[in-house]
């Protein structure tokens, strides 16, 4: 009788193990960037209000703000753009962000159509600044201190858990007090 | 308007796949035949349903719906219409639909082959698919509805993953699923044994074409996958022992030692609780499969949706079914008593140990694949297990296993002397190494260890394996379906056996730098590199490269890999191009663009490799045949069998 049993016992073991696995799984479905805790790659690139004029990431150092990754040509982009103008309104963090790979006149009637919730808008043709923040695909959302260290990285559309709970948290109190 | 009636149809599917499975389970166990009748109208309106849901769900795809959510992720109005349409089981949603429909088609199938079955019998067997059909569409419309709704809707979709947009994964999974699924059956033929408490020859007989045919299934639909791995990843291997190749192949090695055993079970009686085992396990590994690729549990290349609130559903929904079928068996399992022994030369013995090898290479890769869960699971860290642990050891069952079928395949049932065929033996062995010599050493000028005796181990196997038609066939006896199957079947190994042995010891591999203009030699190929020039498709753009290929001053080929850039997904993928010459098959990719016009190109030159492939598709046509054999479905009365007898001397 016990011979026969065997096989239960080593799927219960199995059970276990699996689900201990989804429970750890959450984690995984997140893509680490190894940009975490190290310096933000530095750029210099053309704004979209003014191509003459560059924007340095030198500009932007000595306050937290937020490098949001994205294009026209992404669809995700418009059902995060939403998220971003909410979070614009609050005011906790300025919104920094990276056009890429995209068509200048396209990027300006997205923004004056749907809103715009950045505060500068760096143009990004060649892609390789891009290739520099290791994006995996748009859009991506980076979380970067007054230090210029890169803090926390997401990728996909943005949803307001993933503001409040990841992004807002990580903000110094006094930045966030402003809510 | 469609997507709801989708819904609605795969909703009336649930509730037919529950009276399905109520009536199924129930009617038999009271005796009550008026509750018998129900089932067979259920799984034909279940069918007609599911059916239905995947004509919505398609309709969808082809008129660029893309207020449908599952159409808006998975499509675009710029893919061409094929695409369109396998774009149904692109992601997991549709996979799973196409699952359903899939186990309704087999289940439609046994409802109509169980005539000639006891009624009671059949109904148990449908009943046991009705559960697995409930869990699944349960399942479907509970986390993963392939018909919501988006509003506002998209303007244009964000297309199929392009490493998706080639023809052979377009067919890689609805055959790979039939195979899976197909295991369905066998474990229902289980089950429905279990709760009658009775197994005796025929009810081996009756579930032999079944699992037979699930086998050749899958061992096409893992060749497919195989196959395109080869040519569309772009690395030029052909099997990565990822988790979810791993997930495909580990129900087809316990699906091939339950082939194995049911031959026993059905030819002598014997091994009857080690097949009712072996048939919960392909299918239990069939579901696991389904769960380490669509959990997220487990990350790879290929694993294209995961979600752990999904994970948590299907393990709940194992535990209920492989928990079940196994509470049953250590319950009925000891009941099973088998009267008949054999000697250990008997072809018996062959097949058990061609069971416990295949379940030792099965082990070997469940721990392999396991491996990063287990030590996680334990908090012992990440690990990666690749090829370096799956090579050695599976090599380590596989070695005396194709040893062993050369021996086996000349024993009697029952009886073992071997000294009846010693000499035919001995025979195909020498012939086998002479063969062996000749490729190793004749037409390739070196090798490693494994060489030679690689070569030796596949001819014998094919040599040996047609010594019983052809003996037979001089005698002037008719050689039986099932016993042609198996031939063919083992000739496929054979020759598997030989392509990987030659693939593994002659593979030449070349990385190289060209610029235009530029060429380099790799074995007696020459290279020319022409030069890229921009292409166009209907969704991508990229770069075409020309290799023209020589040997020795005569041309061979003009190769054109390609890189594409797919507009939607911004995603790249390395088009490989690949010409057969000899038995050669020359691959060439393009890798980086290095400035300048020069660019990395990869060229490999693999011999004998769609010989695996080949063989893989002999092998399942052997299991095609075998399933066909008239045996199988002549009429339960006359066949009504004695424990003990030996019927034939085939399997």
């Amino acid at each position: 009788m016990t011979r026969f049993a065997l096989p239960m016992a080593v799927f219960v073991a199995l059970v276990a193990v699996l689900a201990i696995g989804i429970k750890h799984s959450p984690q995984k479905g997140v893509i680490l960037s190894p940009l975490i805790g190290k310096p933000a790659p530095p750029f210099q690139l053309p704004s979209l209000a003014d191509p003459a004029h560059a924007v340095s990431s030198q500009n932007l150092k000595g306050r937290w703000y937020v490098l949001n990754v994205w294009g026209t040509w992404c669809v995700e982009c418009r059902a995060e753009h939403q998220m971003l103008i909410e979070a614009r309104d609050a005011h906790a963090v300025p919104l920094i962000g990276l056009d890429w790979k995209d068509d200048d006149d396209r990027a300006r009637e997205w923004l004056a159509q749907l809103g715009n919730p950045y505060e500068v808008v760096v143009l990004d043709h060649s892609g390789n600044t891009a290739v520099d923040y290791g994006v995996y695909g748009a859009p991506e959302t980076f979380l970067i201190n007054d230090q210029g260290i890169i803090v926390y990285k997401y990728v996909g559309p943005l949803t307001r858990e993933v503001w409040t709970k990841e992004i807002l948290a990580r903000l110094p109190v006094h930045a966030a007090a402003r809510l | 308007m469609l997507p709801e009636l989708g819904q609605f149809a795969l909703i009336l599917a649930l509730l037919l796949a529950g009276v399905q499975a109520f009536f199924g389970i129930a009617g038999p166990m009271l005796g009550r035949d008026r509750w018998i009748a129900v089932v067979s109208p259920a799984v034909a309106g279940q069918a007609v349903m599911v059916a239905t849901a995947v004509g919505c769900l398609i309709a969808s795809f082809v008129g660029n719906d893309f207020s449908v959510s599952y159409v808006a992720g998975n499509s675009n109005s710029a893919l061409p219409l094929f695409y369109r349409v396998t774009a149904l089981w692109g992601a997991h949603e549709g996979s799973l639909l196409l699952w359903i429909l899939l186990l309704a088609g087999w289940t439609v199938a046994v409802a109509v082959g169980s005539a000639r079955l006891p009624p009671r019998f059949a109904a148990r067997v449908l009943g046991v698919l009705g559960v697995v059909s409930f869990g699944f569409l349960l399942f479907t419309l509970a986390t993963s509805n392939p018909f919501l709704r988006l509003d506002p809707a998209m303007p244009d979709g964000r297309d199929l993953n392009p490493i998706l947009q080639d023809p052979a994964l377009a067919i890689h999974p609805p055959i790979l699923y039939t195979g899976y699924v197909g295991f369905a059956v066998a474990f229902a033929f289980a089950c429905a044994a279990m709760l009658e408490g009775r197994l005796d020859q025929t009810w081996a007989r009756w579930t032999r074409p079944w699992t037979t045919a699930a086998w050749s299934f899958l061992t096409c639909g893992i060749a497919l996958g195989s196959f395109w791995a080869y040519y569309e990843l772009g690395w030029g291997g052909f099997w990565f022992w990822d988790p979810v190749e791993n997930a495909s192949f580990m129900p087809w090695l316990v699906g091939t030692a339950l082939v194995h055993s049911l031959a026993v079970t059905e030819k002598r009686g014997l091994f009857k609780s080690w097949t009712l085992l072996l048939a919960i396990l392909a299918f239990s590994l069939s579901m696991l499969g389904t769960f380490l690729v669509r959990s997220g549990v487990l990350v790879s290349v290929h694993s294209f949706a995961a979600d752990p609130a999904r994970g948590i559903f299907i393990l709940a929904f194992l535990v209920i079914m492989i928990g079940g079928a196994l509470t049953l068996y250590a319950w009925r399992a000891p009941l099973l008593k088998s009267s008949a022994g054999f000697d250990l030369g008997a072809r018996e013995s062959f097949l058990l140990f061609n069971n416990v090898l295949l379940i030792t290479a099965a082990t070997t890769v469940f721990a392999g694949t396991m491996a990063p869960l287990i030590s996680d699971a334990l908090g012992l860290g990440t690990v990666s297990v690749g090829p370096p642990y799956f090579n050695p050891t599976f090599l380590l069952s596989m070695l005396p296993l194709t040893a062993l079928l050369s021996v086996g395949i000349h024993a009697n049932w029952k009886r073992g002397r071997l000294k009846d065929s010693q000499r035919l033996l001995l025979i195909t062995l020498v012939a086998a190494a002479l063969i062996a010599c000749g490729l190793v050493f004749g037409i390739y000028e070196h090798g490693h260890v494994l060489t030679p005796v690689g070569a030796l181990l596949g001819v014998w196997i094919l040599l040996s394996s047609f010594v019983e038609p052809i003996q037979r066939w001089l005698q002037g006896v008719r050689v039986p379906r099932g016993m042609l199957g198996m031939t063919i079947a083992h000739s496929g190994l054979g020759i598997l056996v030989i392509a990987l042995t030659t693939v593994q010891s002659f593979t030449r591999e070349h990385d190289v730098a060209l610029a235009p203009g530029g060429s380099t030699t790799l074995g007696s190929y020459q290279f020319r590199f022409d030069g890229v020039a921009p292409i166009e498709g209907p969704n991508y753009d990229g770069v075409g490269a020309n290799v023209t290929v020589t040997r020795a001053g005569a041309p061979v080929a003009v190769l054109t890999p390609q890189k594409r850039q797919y507009w939607v997904q911004h995603q790249l993928t390395t088009e490989t191009s690949i010409r057969m010459n000899h038995g050669n098959n020359i691959l060439v990719a393009l890798g980086e663009d290095l400035g300048a016009g020069r660019w990395s190109v990869r060229i490999q030159i693999r011999p004998l490799v769609s010989f695996i492939w080949l063989a893989a598709l002999i092998m399942a046509i052997g299991g095609a045949v075998a399933a066909s054999d008239r045996r199988y479905r002549t009429s339960r009365v006359t066949e009504a069998a004695v424990p003990g007898v030996t019927v034939g001397n085939s399997a």
